[in-house]
């Protein structure tokens, strides 16, 4: 392991001495190497893993993949045959089990360290906003964050100001740490790979931090970020028993998952892990209907890369309107019913 | 530690109702002549900061550790200063301002740096911070000072207690619900939206506020080199949907939904 760390760091060295700089380009290409952090919770990867995996993918270099956490030796297997993954790093220590950043940030550090990697990605899901830009820090380098593509090496394309502007911003770290935006790129295969495994540094950090409990709200409805189908209801349905009562048949019809908008989460009608915008989960599925919705900028910076919206609302003039690929204007509480009774008909 | 020295970064953005613009070419975002305001995060930072002293001053106990300074932060241009202004009116105590140009602004590392410096200075031991700025939505500041100062970190709080002055209970907005954390001061914490409903600074506050202190200082007396790592080659509006116009009624959307393959 010493060895081979060694000659990654001369090979890193190398180029710096006499070479012109076209040379010098493609050879710190071919030196691309990327880690992708795995996020897993009680042994099951999470799906935005599969897409830092793509992202990283997309660089060109080899790809290791490190996963930590207790009782993760069946996830070790299935994580292995992820098409585009070269190695696996697996750290086997319930102490890295809820992500906490104070442990795991360093535990990243010491891997990051020892591999030499250029790039480091991960989802931009709750565990990788809290962990990555600790990681930054513990390394002096800027973090990117919430990336949607990659121009180059060092360039990267990320939206900005609730996704009204796209920037294309160049990183002059020699290490870059990323998250990506989950919707903005495809899922890795799970099948047909072949990764090495091996053990990771585990630096055993302390931290007085104590992970208490969660309260995670629990359902058989497709995951909200990765659906197919989205339905999703505001302020317009007018109190929690009217949202259950209309936006559920209609998802249940769809098979979709459900979203609100703030103001729905804000009035108690739905939980805040339903929240979709700015503030909230970024979703793009095939269809994404909503109805009681005004169409607010923050609101549609979760939402716009959908590849089909469709809303109902009762005022013509909604902003939501502007967006959607298929609008009716009407009183939800008729129009919603009656659409889910004719889908159920047609078993959609 | 019993009392606690908070510590509120607040930033100056366009206003979260106002749609950004890309200037003519393509290099930055219009901000002259844009409405501006304190970002929407960092005032509910700030409202926390405020509460947690009310609540001290209301009962004081282990659980409502006494508040013995809140101090807001910024670095901006110039125009900054009023944004520290509606933070003092909010209650904050004083102000500690650092002055970049316009378009020089720090990226999230360069604003950790600067803060850890502060933090150090003013024996701060619990800074609340917004989850995101509005503007850059990178969503980093707090992490990275966590990991500067070496404190412990919890984000996306939507609720906040002590169990004593020196241990935070967290509850903190997660992918799919919440998680709590307990945590020891001292502390990064970054407000989540539902932490709070932050109040209207008052008209007397305001007035209040015009004689609370201001201390401007540079990056370099500091010692930091907030030099950015980062650079904006290019920004541009995203390619606009086309709203494909309406229906009549509901078998019209069931019959276009089938037409786009939504259905």
């Amino acid at each position: 392991m010493i060895s081979r760390v060694g000659s990654a760091l001369g090979r890193l060295k190398r180029p710096h001495k006499a070479l012109t700089t076209t040379t010098f380009t493609s050879f710190r290409i071919r030196l691309l190497s990327s880690l992708a952090v795995l996020e897993q919770r009680d042994g099951k990867l999470n799906q935005n893993a599969l897409r830092a995996i793509t992202a990283a993918q997309q660089l060109g270099g080899p790809v290791t993949g490190i996963v930590a956490g207790g009782n993760i030796q069946g996830l070790v297997k299935e994580v292995s045959v992820i098409q585009g993954i070269q190695k696996i790093l697996v750290v086997d220590n319930p102490a890295y089990e809820k992500g906490l950043p104070e442990t795991f940030a360093p535990l990243l550090v010491e891997n990051i360290k020892k591999g030499g990697y250029s790039h480091v990605f991960a989802g931009q899901t709750a565990f990788g906003k809290s962990l990555m830009p600790r990681v930054a820090a513990l390394l002096d380098v800027s973090q990117i964050s919430d990336i949607t593509a990659i121009v180059n090496e060092n360039t990267f394309v990320r939206p900005i100001y609730a996704g009204n502007v796209i920037s294309t911003v160049e990183s002059l770290d020699n290490i870059k740490i990323i998250t990506v935006r989950g919707t903005a790129f495809t899922p890795a295969e799970t099948q047909g790979g072949s990764a090495s495994i091996e053990s990771g540094v585990d630096p055993k950090a302390e931290f007085p931090i104590k992970w208490l409990s969660e309260n995670l709200s629990k359902n058989d409805r497709p995951n909200l970020t990765s659906a197919e189908r989205v339905v999703a209801g505001g302020r317009g349905l007018k109190s929690k028993l009217d949202f259950d009562r209309v936006i559920l048949p209609l998802a249940d019809a769809l098979g979709a998952a459900i979203g609100a908008s703030r103001a729905a989460v804000d009035s108690g009608y739905a939980d805040n892990s339903l929240q979709v915008g700015q503030t909230g989960k970024v979703v793009a599925p095939q269809l994404y209907l909503c109805t009681g919705i005004s169409g607010a900028i923050q609101h549609l910076a979760g939402m716009k890369d959908s590849k089909v919206i469709a809303a109902i609302n009762k005022d013509a003039d909604a902003p939501i309107f502007q967006v959607a690929d298929v609008g009716l204007v009407g009183d939800l509480f008729e129009k919603v019913p009656e659409l889910t009774k004719k889908l159920k008909e047609q078993e959609v | 530690m019993s009392k606690l020295r908070i510590l509120v970064p607040v930033k100056r953005v366009i206003d979260y109702a106002v749609k950004p613009r890309v200037n003519s070419t393509k290099t930055a975002v219009v901000t002259a002549g844009v409405k501006h305001s304190l970002n929407p995060f960092d005032e509910i930072s700030l409202e926390e900061a405020v509460k947690m002293r009310e609540r001290h001053v209301k009962q004081p106990s282990k659980s409502n550790p006494k508040v013995e300074e809140i101090i807001a932060f910024s670095v901006g241009p110039t125009k900054s200063i009023e944004t520290l202004r509606t933070a003092m009116a909010m209650g904050a105590d004083r102000s500690i301002f650092v002055e970049v140009k316009e378009g020089e602004e720090p990226e999230s590392l360069g604003v950790a740096k600067l803060l850890a410096n502060i933090v150090k200075r003013e024996k701060i031991n619990l800074v609340l911070a917004g989850k995101q700025s509005i503007d850059s939505d990178a969503g980093s500041v707090g992490g990275m000072l966590g990991g500067l100062l070496g404190w412990g970190f919890a984000g996306q709080a939507c609720k906040i207690t002590f169990r004593n002055p020196n241990v935070c209970i967290i509850e903190k907005e997660v992918d799919g619900g919440t998680e709590t954390v307990e945590g020891h001061l001292p502390m990064v914490i970054t407000a989540d939206l539902r932490l709070n409903e932050p109040r209207y600074a008052s008209l007397s506050n305001i007035m209040k506020a015009k004689k609370k202190k201001v201390d401007k200082i540079t990056a370099q007396e500091l010692g930091v080199d907030a030099g950015r790592r980062l650079l904006t080659r290019e920004v541009t509006e995203p390619i606009p949907r086309q709203g494909g116009g309406k229906v009549n009624d509901v078998d019209g959307m069931i019959k276009r939904l089938k037409e786009l393959h939504a259905i």
